[in-house]
Parts: C-alpha cells; structure tokens; sequence
C-alpha cells in the first residue's frame, strides 16, 4: 500500500515533504525542462526584497572540498517585478509555492509581505532573516533572539498565511534563535542557512569571492546542519524544514528522523537537476520497506536510548 | 543525459580531446554553447564543470552524432576527466546557453575569429558553421608549445594567423597587435565583424579595438558556474544593465554590453 507523505508544516499542507532550497531554484522555471515540478512537496523562490538588488561583485561562487562558498547578495529584481513578471507564471501550478521574502529593515520585510499576502497563487512565506540588517547597525538578525522575535511580531500582524522562518547556523546556540522566532508568531522553521565561510587565492594573496566571504552549502554542512535540527526539534514545538547538504534520500531520511516535517534540497539542484525527484521517490521506497504508513511516524523517531 | 566517451586524447600540455558519442534525441548545438558536465557521481568535485563545445555534428541517418570538447588541465575535475578511458560516461546538461549571434555575424562582410590560448575552445566549432563565409582566424599564445590550431581547423582552408608572446612560432607578440595592424590596413566601413574568446585582459583589448573601429565584437566569457541553468545567479559578469548570468545569457556577449 502506498504510504501516506502528508505533511502539515504549521498550517501548510503539503502533498508530501520534499521542497527545495531558496535561491537554489530560481523561480522554478529555470528546472522546469528537468524536473516535474508538481510533483514536489512545494518550491520556494527566490528571496524576494522590497527594493530591486544589484547583488555582490563576482566571482560569486567557489567550489571547496565536498561544498559550494557562494555570496550572490540576494539578487532580485523586486517585488512590484516579482508581481508583475513572475507570479503570473504560477496560476497552474499545482504544488505549494513559498515566497521567500528579505529586507534590510522590518518595515521592508512587513512592506513586502503586506504586499504579497492577498496573492492566491501564494501559500507561505519563508522570513530569509540571514542578510545584514541596516536598521541595527549591519546586524544579522537570525543572530539575536531579540531582532528575530521582534521581526517575526511585525510581520506576523500582516499576514494569515503560514510564515516560516529560516534561521542562520552562524550562532552558539541556534535553540535560542529558534524560541525567539516560536514566540514572535512564527507556524515554522527552516533550518539552516549557510554556514559563513572563505577561502583564499594564494598565488595572490586576494580573496576568491568578490565579497569577500560567503555562505558554504553542499555535503560538508551535512552533519552540522542535521545536529542543529536535532537540537531544536528538542527544544521547541513548530515543524521543522530540514536542509544543508541533502543530496539523497539517506540524506533527507536522516533529517525527517532527526525531527524534520520536511526536507529542502538545495545545492544538489546544481549537481543534478532530478535529485528531489529522487529523495522523494527514495523516501516512497524506505516507507514501503520498513511497513511505515505515515511518515509522521518517521518524524522526530531518532531512538538515543 | 549520459553521453558515451569516444576517445580522450592528450594533445600536449596538459591540453586533451573529448569526443562523445551524441544519441539522436540529443537537442542541435550551436556554436558557442557548452556542456555541463558531472565528471563522476562524487561529491568532490561537487559541482558540474562547464566545458565549450569545440564541435559538434549531429546523429544522422548514418548513425551517432560527436560533441568534441577542447580542454586543459587545470583542476581536479579537468585532472579526473582527463583519466576517464573511452566508452566510459559522463553525465552531461546541455547544450546550455546562448551562443553566437550568427543571423547577425553573417551580415559582416568580414569577419575575424580571435583566439587566445585556450579561447580556441568554442571558436572552431564557429568557424566551421562560417566557413561559407571565410573569416580570418587569428590565433595567439604565449609560446608555441601553448598553440594550438589542430588539423581540422587547416582542413577548413581558412586564412589563419599565428602569433607567441615569445616569437617561437608566427608573429613575435600579442595577437591583438596583429588584429589591430589588421584592421588598421582594412580601412573598416563597419561591416566587420570580430568573435574573440580568451583570457579576459585580451578580450578587454579587442574591444577596445572594437570601439575604436566602430565594428561589431561578440566575446565568449567564462567564470565559476553553479547551476548552469540560470537559476542560482552565481556565474554573473558586469553589463550596461547590471549583472547578467554567464551560463544563460551569454556566454556570448555583444562587447558593447559588457563593463570591461
């Protein structure tokens, strides 16, 4: 008998628990001659700011052992251009779309999303709270409990439709981060961004990327990644969105059972375009074979005794 | 898509032919396009590697087509590529990108194809598809041991400069000295026009050239890629018109769009 794959992230229904990561996607489109994308759980977009983004000078990405340095500086061309170009693409879609949505103050996050939530082709939105936060002083506002509840508040007044919020691994203890976002109003949490990290030409002494310093993705975030969504699945109530190096269904098996709803694949869009399809019909599999009906059964089942 | 290895031979320098094997269901190729390639199912190296399609004829009545790839050594993947045997396979995406403006190149009543090391990768494939046309290719290198103008290219019967920065083979200098001399002997009416691929300070001098001529110059470019799809927006060079994506809008590019 065919397992159920249904998973409620806090008020989002989804047909089963395979989405992919922000910005790794584009607005779908981009996959769309390699992949069926209705048949995924959901897609996530883009993030989307308020203002048009130039984004940072290349070189934007770097490959390092086992993982990808990028720093692409959210590039976007806006929300009104969102509206006006890309959301008509989506009236025939038939899986979940999630708008990620970044800004560089709260009352740009709170404009944008205010903005977006009377959209029916919309159904979340995912809070991208890792890039620097003009409004306090270049602060990163996944790194404090305070910036984060207080983001989540505000736009929590505008909006009925699920919020997400994904939270940055650049933190001592992501469990207080991820509080903060429950107690603002947050239905749930992706987790994680992008670990900060660089790497260096030595012949010229210079920086590889353009800015500098970027967010590694890729296999080698894995274990650090899983850790962390053991940690809060442990440590707060709201479905969890598993992400950082998925590149099989192993990968997103060990996620769901280290308490992931759902899982996002990201980087390994890149390396081949069919890796959801492959997580989801691996996770298909794994249910039959262990006799597991629901998946929810499967979610947070990590057996430490 | 697999595509079977046909041959994988070593040149000189560190510099090989790929030849695969091309299905009929393979999409057409146009001069100036590449392949994403996934050398092995690793995760390292991680990400597909771009590779210039140097040739390509198509899968025809009489059998497989052949995508033939130029490339040198110059990292891990190119390192591993290199060690892969014939009828092995590597996972390609592709063709990928836009290519050449040819409906626009073909009204030039002259056209010069300008290679620089390396740059010869996508630019013979081009040559051939103008061959009616009869460009002038101009080929530079830093030494002769670096050149590299294979016999196809003379089986073409193409006027072809040689240059080395060191004098060892053809004109002793750079190859844009040559195509400056050359266009200052052809009094340009601007009906000329130049497609150049190669380290990026030449490119940057050929369209000056361009400027200064008043001609048309398409440029291939190249830089670090992710997706090759045009989603991740990691591969992006400077325009008139902000960033735009390597892997989907170009990798050819009009020089004039680009901030050089």
């Amino acid at each position: 008998m065919k397992p159920i794959l249904d998973v409620d992230i806090g008020g989002l229904k989804l047909k089963n628990p395979v989405m992919v990561g922000s910005g790794t996607f584009g607005y779908g489109d981009e996959f769309k001659e390699y992949v069926e994308i209705n048949r995924l759980g959901a897609i996530v977009t883009k993030t989307i700011t308020k203002h048009r983004r130039e984004g940072t000078r290349p070189p934007r990405i770097y490959e390092t052992t086992g993982g990808m340095l990028n720093a692409i500086g959210l590039q976007n061309n806006g929300v009104d251009d969102f509206v006006q170009n890309k959301l008509k693409h989506y009236k025939n879609l038939k899986t979940k779309l999630i708008v990620s949505v970044g800004g560089e103050t709260n009352s740009e996050y709170v404009d944008v999303i205010e903005q977006l939530s009377s959209y029916s082709e919309i159904s979340a939105f995912e809070l991208n709270i890792s890039c620097p936060n003009i409004e306090y002083k270049d602060k990163i506002i996944a790194c404090d409990e305070n910036l984060t509840h207080q983001l989540v508040r505000e736009v929590r007044r505008v909006t009925v439709l699920p919020l997400i919020v994904k939270l940055s691994p650049n933190v001592s203890d992501i469990t207080l981060i991820a509080k903060a976002a429950q107690e603002g109003g947050a239905d749930a949490i992706s987790l994680v961004n992008t670990f900060l990290g660089m790497a260096i030409n030595v012949k010229t002494k210079r920086p590889v990327l353009g800015n500098i310093t970027g967010g590694l993705s890729g296999p080698a975030i894995k274990p650090l990644a899983l850790r962390m969504v053991w940690q809060v699945h442990n440590r707060i109530s709201l479905p969890i969105i598993g992400m950082g190096g998925i590149m099989n269904a192993r990968d997103a098996l060990e996620f769901i059972i280290a308490g992931a709803s759902a899982v996002a694949v990201g980087t390994a869009n890149f390396i081949n375009p069919e890796t959801t399809l492959e997580v989801l019909n691996g996770i298909e599999d794994y249910l039959i074979k262990h006799r597991i009906k629901d998946i929810s059964e499967l979610i947070g089942s990590l057996n430490v005794g | 898509m697999k595509l079977e290895i046909l041959a994988n031979t070593l040149l000189k320098e560190k510099r090989y032919f790929l030849e695969l094997k091309v299905p009929k269901e393979f999409p057409l190729c146009a001069p100036g396009q590449f392949l994403h390639m996934r050398i092995e199912d690793s995760c390292d190296p991680l990400l597909r590697r771009p590779f210039s399609i140097h040739d390509f004829n198509p899968a025809g009545k009489k059998g497989e087509g052949v995508i033939k790839i130029f490339y040198e050594v110059v990292g891990k993947g190119t390192a591993l590529l290199s060690q892969k045997q014939s009828s092995s396979v590597v996972d390609v995406l592709g063709p990928c990108g836009h290519g050449f403006d040819l409906l626009k190149i073909e009204k030039a009543k002259k056209i010069y194809i300008v290679a620089g090391g390396m740059g010869m990768a996508p630019l013979y494939f081009l040559a051939k598809t103008l061959v009616h046309k009869k460009p002038v290719v101009l080929l530079g290198a830093r030494t002769k041991d670096q050149l590299f103008a294979e016999p196809e290219l003379k089986k073409l019967k193409l006027d072809v400069s040689i240059s080395t920065e060191d004098g060892s083979e053809g004109t002793k200098g750079k190859i844009t000295d040559v195509l400056s001399d050359l266009l200052k002997k052809d009094k340009t009416d601007g009906s000329t026009t130049i497609c150049a691929c190669g380290p990026k300070s030449m490119l940057a001098v050929v369209s000056e050239l361009g400027r200064r001529y008043n001609i048309g110059v398409f440029v291939s470019m190249e830089e670090f890629m992710g997706c090759g799809l045009g989603a991740c927006l990691g591969c992006v060079i400077r325009t008139v018109n902000g960033y735009k994506r390597i892997c989907h809008d170009g990798p050819v590019f009009d020089s004039k769009e680009l901030v050089w």
